[in-house]
């Protein structure tokens, strides 16, 4: 089998910064989020409203950027209501989030049936198609591999440099990473705690809904219901991968895209020889593997799960 | 907005406030109903009705509740301990699984031994599957959500494997499932002309010998001990790592026995489908019982109202049935808030 073949085509690693796109929005997503000392379970819902809501939004007329806009807006307000629940009243992080989970996928299905009662074979949208960027595009295998993809994977890259900066070099951000270590301290410089964790929930939910997005309006034209099959889940597991640390997270996402994409190439390849079912629980297998390594030294931020109540300590 | 812990809880409030929820989380499925357009009142009527309104109803109705109480008690006696069990739906198809594995083949028992080898083999899987990453978080410090979570997804192909490949029954005429069990495995029927069966009597049980454990023996004690204070409970000298895998073991194998009493009670035969995520909404019956063992028997009860009366109120109606998944969902959310408001009291300024 030709395995080495894969790595000097440059089909294989489009495919791989093709697949990792969702993965770049969730994980950057629940990152911002535990940052600021929020578990955001309600990762893998967001993104299916993201992804029924942006896909809705283009079908019923919108225009493919509206669809974006959208999509993390809806996201945003369930991050709203996941840090009504868990920022002000400081319920259970891990239920709360398994319940917006619920209500994200649960209200995506019943809006997409009511919307479309008669559809019997998914209906179709027109994507975003890949767009070369000039120029770049001319490098060779490197120019053709990152520069003719569609606009959204742009938008995941920009969005790396994007949070990394603002977490990094302003101080909104050291704040968010302070909120997230040691809320007393925030509060003794007179900044508002829950407000700075309501923030980051808010944006970073937006964010797993464009993630879910880019599955209906980038990687594929149709929605149809348990799009997202555990990527949500997947992201988390990458969170903690990559230490928090947004460039880290890009690593982590173009790894695991890179052995998805690999395993769907040997699937081909090896043809019935193993059962697909084990090719499609090996994403599953390398994240909690993935896990176990960095899972020893891991570094939680400080703050993580822990609700901030004024005047406890 | 200020928060203030209330001196006592007063179980009138707490009553208060579940009906408060249960107010809350129809109004806003109304809304919703109402969108679809339909009459939510006559809904929530023919709601009713499907799922209580017959003798047969009934039955389904409590049917259905049977498979959650066993995740409901699983996910209340994890959460209990603060594990984050949310792989009952794994843990359901192990204990499927085993089912199969000793149910189809091998010396035909008499049904007596055979339900209860059953369901002990299928409980002694699902609690050992759970130690996995139960050890994974105890020795290596591996969050158990994303663990537990992610191996739904392997269990569940792994299920997909073993009915489309070496299980599949030769009879089933290519349908994807496995052999059916043998007769002497099929719980009875405890309802004529029903499906209600023993399963539903076990699941009770399991319910009261829970309830009996987790507040009047000393492992119960601890596992809550360990729930409320992990600090306190090693510093009062209790063995945290052994009542988190006591608590394991006894979660994985309630959400197993969901499995086995599914499988032998209503289907007979392993397929892909024998879950509509039960585990799931099992988390969902535990949190609406207040993670009380006794209160999870009425929670599953009302969540397989809503299950079954949704079924029959969507096609009467013309809306989705996913207006029962949302309707658990957001009962879920509005019962934590009431939950909450007992606890506490939210003061201005």
């Amino acid at each position: 089998m030709d395995l080495m073949g894969f790595f000097l085509e440059t089909g294989f690693w489009m495919a791989c910064i093709r697949m990792a796109t969702p993965l770049i929005f969730g994980t950057l997503g629940e990152l911002v989020c535990e940052r600021a000392g929020v578990l955001n379970l309600g990762i893998e819902g967001i993104m299916a409203a993201g992804c029924m809501g942006g896909w809705m939004w283009v079908y019923l007329g919108g225009s493919l950027w509206g669809g974006i806009a959208f999509a993390g807006f809806v996201g945003a307000l369930f991050g709203l209501l996941h840090s009504i629940f868990t920022v002000y009243l400081g319920l259970s992080q891990h239920v709360t989030g398994l319940g917006i989970t619920m209500l994200g996928s649960s209200l995506s299905a019943y809006v997409f049936r009511m919307l479309l009662p008669k559809a019997t074979t998914p209906p179709k949208i027109i994507p975003f198609q890949p767009l070369d960027i000039p120029f770049f595009k001319d490098i060779p295998f490197v120019g053709e591999i990152i520069f003719s993809q569609t606009p959204m994977t742009y938008l995941a890259f920009a969005s790396i440099i994007f949070v990394a900066f603002v977490l990094y070099k302003t101080p909104l951000g050291l704040a968010l990473r302070m909120v997230g270590e040691n809320p007393l301290a925030v509060e003794a410089q007179g900044l508002n705690v829950f407000l700075l964790r309501t923030l980051a929930v808010c944006f970073g939910s937006a964010m797993m809904a464009v993630g879910g997005a880019f599955l209906t309006m980038s990687a594929f034209d149709a929605y149809y219901i348990g799009m997202v099959n555990g990527r949500g889940w997947i992201c988390i597991a990458l969170v903690v991968f990559s230490s928090w640390k947004p460039y880290k997270a890009l690593i982590g996402c173009l790894l695991f895209a890179g052995f998805d994409a690999i395993q769907m190439r040997v699937q081909q390849q090896a043809g019935m020889a193993i059962p697909y079912q084990f090719y499609l629980m090996l994403p599953y297998i390398f994240s909690i593997i993935a896990l176990i390594i960095m899972s020893r030294k891991a570094a939680y931020p400080k703050a993580l799960l822990i609700p901030f109540r004024k005047g406890e300590r | 907005m200020r928060l203030e812990v209330r001196e006592s809880i007063s179980i009138v409030r707490l009553i208060c406030a579940l009906l408060m929820a249960l107010g809350v989380s129809m109004a806003i499925c109304s809304v919703l109903i109402l969108w679809g357009g339909a009459s939510p009142l006559e809904g929530w009527k023919l709601l009713i009705k499907g799922a209580l309104g017959s003798r047969f109803a009934l039955s389904e109705t409590l049917t259905r509740a049977t498979p959650l109480i066993f995740t409901g008690l699983a996910a209340a006696v994890a959460f209990r301990a603060k594990l984050w069990n949310i792989g009952a739906e794994g843990q359901f198809y192990i204990g499927a699984c085993v089912a199969v594995l000793l149910g189809t083949k091998g010396v035909a028992l008499p049904a007596y031994v055979m339900i209860p080898y059953l369901f002990g083999a299928g409980a002694l899987a699902g609690g050992l599957f759970l130690l996995v990453p139960t050890f994974l978080k105890t020795h290596l410090n591996v969050d158990e959500v994303v663990t537990t979570l992610l191996l739904n997804f392997v269990v569940l192909l792994f299920v997909n494997w073993l009915v489309f490949g070496p299980w599949k029954d030769p009879m089933s005429m290519g349908w994807p499932q496995s052999e059916p069990v043998l007769d002497s495995a099929i719980l009875p029927i405890i309802m004529a002309k029903t499906r209600l069966h023993l399963g539903f009597v076990l699941a009770v049980l399991s319910a009261v010998f829970v309830w009996w454990f987790m507040e009047k023996t000393t492992w119960g004690f601890e596992i809550r001990a360990v729930g409320s204070s992990i600090k306190a409970s090693t510093f009062a000298g209790m063995p945290v790592t052994n009542t988190i895998i006591r608590t394991a073991l006894l979660s994985g194998g309630l959400a197993a026995m969901a499995g086995v009493s599914e499988l032998c009670g209503v289907k007979g035969y392993l397929t892909t489908d024998l879950s509509p995520g039960f585990g799931y909404t099992g988390i969902v019956v535990a949190m609406l019982a207040a993670l009380h063992p006794l209160g999870v028997v009425a929670s599953a009860i009302f969540v397989a109202i809503i299950y079954i009366g949704a079924d029959s109120m969507s096609r009467a109606i013309n809306i989705s049935n996913y207006i029962a998944d949302v309707t658990t969902a957001v009962s879920l959310l509005s019962v934590l808030v009431a939950l909450f408001l007992t606890r506490y009291r939210i003061r201005r300024g």
